[in-house]
């Protein structure tokens, strides 16, 4: 990650049982967050597809941890191969790792810092599907992360964090993800909704959130998990960094919280509880990339530029017409590149690197450093994202049926509802009629 | 007889149905209901995108009466109801013809 530009102590490192223990527990932290998108999504979705926006998510947990295992942290942080690319057969499937093996550099084993990193692989596709909500194939969308990380999430990894990768020799500033998670993932959400289009009835019926209870439960839960996200990304605490980036993670939170709200009575005349879960995830993206090279009051300031901006940005797909459903192109891209780009005025060259902004002195330079880490992974993702997507379109097709998405594309991707309304009173006409029986399938094997 | 129906917001209903009671009715019937008046719903806003809500929810409320009592229940029933803001409902009575109770066959004002 980014702390390898400085390394933490100048003797041969040795294991820490106070840093092992604590990047265990932030990688649970960052573990968590996947699910709790999955209720920041579900809950923002109609009735009639909240769990197939919940599988989405949570589906994540399963591909990309195998496939980080049998060859993706090989890919990301392998030996570099002409900065683009990594290899390391002993991390093939984790086999070749001692168990008291160290992180080059630091004091945590291999395994540690492959597991904290294995989370952040999961939940940067998971991102992606909050703009592709009711309408794409189940069965789609995994071969669609499967082929995404592969192609895009491991490289770009590679590129940002691994020892060779170009935009880490380059100098590019990103602490715990901006580029490689919320860029990646807006990005890639932006390509892959050029090619599949709208949701039917976009821009003509409501598609108001279902249950706004849940966005704050996975807002809240996001918030959480994301101090390991964070104060994680130092990889250990024997010098305060890890303990900046967690005053910064709060500070800027809050105050893009504020910003949003304050944006939307103003504009809109009322202080909504979407308002608040949407303003607080967009401060945690924007201080991801910049929290560990910035003051507390630099943070206040990102916060409060990305909570405007992101709220001004998710108006952008009515005026120009496409459906980012849930915002992931006007939360995580535009909160993304606010977040790295901002590092360039506000680093105050004191916390994880020398490197000093504009505004501390340091002139354009490490802006123009981000400009390019920005705009490299936006376009790489981008295009790569809409190549697959155009080639899953062609073959296996993207979308369900258009008379699937009307009817509610959890019964027919999922074989369920999310909720049991004939219980309450009523309701006689949706009430099951069939006793529950094993399948058809079932029946006969029992036969 | 007559049938009184009033349409009234849901937070309203306890009051009604206490001062009901005061008045000494003996029974009513209570069903959820939406719809609109002149104030048409009202808007609420996700992110900016807005949704206009026509139909609000509402509380109805039935009451049979003698036609004596009809006149002073309609005036029990709207200053219960009324908080001077819009979309407070409306209250209408209409005539009777018979009425029976199920368990003893009573009728007419007998079985109110």
């Amino acid at each position: 990650m980014a702390s390898a530009i400085t390394t933490l102590a100048a003797d041969a490192p040795t294991l820490s049982a106070a840093n092992t223990g604590f990047m265990l527990i932030c990688s649970a932290l960052v573990m968590l967050m996947t699910p709790g998108l999955a209720f920041f999504y579900g809950g923002m979705v109609r009735v009639k597809s909240s769990l197939n926006m919940l599988m989405m998510s949570f589906i994540s947990l399963g591909i990309v941890t195998i496939l980080w295992v049998l060859y993706g942290f090989s890919l990301a942080f392998g030996t570099d191969s002409g900065s683009l690319i990594g290899w390391n057969s002993d991390y093939v499937g984790l086999s070749g790792i001692g168990i008291t093996e160290l992180w080059d550099g630091y004091t945590i084993p291999v395994y540690v810092f492959a597991v904290f990193q294995l989370m952040f692989a999961v939940i940067t596709p998971a991102l992606i599907s909050g703009a592709l909500a009711d309408r794409v194939k189940f069965g789609a969308w995994v071969l669609f992360t499967a082929l995404w990380v592969t192609v895009v999430y491991f490289p770009v990894a590679h590129w940002v964090w691994g020892a060779g990768g170009w935009l880490f020799e380059l100098g590019v500033i990103d602490f715990a993800g901006g580029t490689a998670v919320h860029i990646n993932a807006g990005a890639a959400a932006l390509g892959v909704i050029l090619v599949i289009g709208k949701r039917v009835g976009f821009k003509k019926d409501p598609m108001r959130p279902h249950s706004l209870p849940l966005v704050m439960l996975g807002a809240g839960l996001l918030w959480f998990g994301w101090f390991g996200f964070n104060a994680g990304s130092w990889l250990g605490n024997d010098d305060g960094v890890g303990a900046v980036m967690f005053v910064n993670t709060q500070v800027a939170t809050a105050a893009a919280m504020l910003a949003w709200l304050g944006y939307e009575k103003l504009r809109h005349g009322s202080f909504t509880t979407l308002g608040a879960a949407s303003g607080a995830v967009a401060g945690l993206v924007a201080i991801t990339p910049s929290g560990g090279a910035v003051s507390p009051l630099g943070a206040i300031a990102i916060g409060v530029i990305a909570g405007v901006l992101c709220a001004m940005a998710v108006g952008l797909k009515y005026k120009f017409g496409y459906d980012d459903s849930l915002d992931v192109i006007g939360v995580h891209l535009v909160g993304g590149v606010a977040g790295s780009l901002l590092v360039g005025l506000f680093a105050t060259g004191g916390v994880q690197s020398d490197v000093a902004g504009l505004f501390y002195g340091g002139g354009l330079e490490q802006l123009g450093k981000q400009a390019i880490g920005v705009f490299a992974v936006l376009a790489y993702s981008l295009v790569a994202s809409a190549l697959l997507a155009f080639l899953l379109d062609k073959t296996i097709g993207m979308r369900v049926s258009e008379d699937d998405e009307v009817a509610g594309i959890d019964q027919v991707e999922h074989a369920e509802t999310a909720y049991d309304f004939s219980g309450a009173g009523g309701g006689a006409a949706s009430r099951t009629t069939a006793a529950p029986t094993p399948s058809a399938a079932s029946k006969k094997v029992d036969a | 007889m007559k049938l009184i129906t009033a349409i009234v917001k849901p937070h309203k209903l306890d009051e009604i149905k206490e001062a009901l009671q005061a008045f000494g009715v003996q029974g009513l019937t209570v069903t959820e209901a939406s719809g609109y008046g002149r104030q048409r719903g009202h808007t609420e806003v996700y992110r900016g995108a807005e949704y206009q809500v026509d139909l609000v929810p509402k509380i109805r409320i039935e009451v049979l009466v003698d036609d004596s009592d009809a006149e002073e229940l309609i005036r029990v029933i709207v200053s219960a109801a009324a908080t001077g803001k819009i979309g407070d409902g409306k209250v209408w009575s209409v005539p009777v013809d018979s009425v029976v109770r199920v368990r003893t066959g009573e009728r007419g004002a007998d079985a109110l």
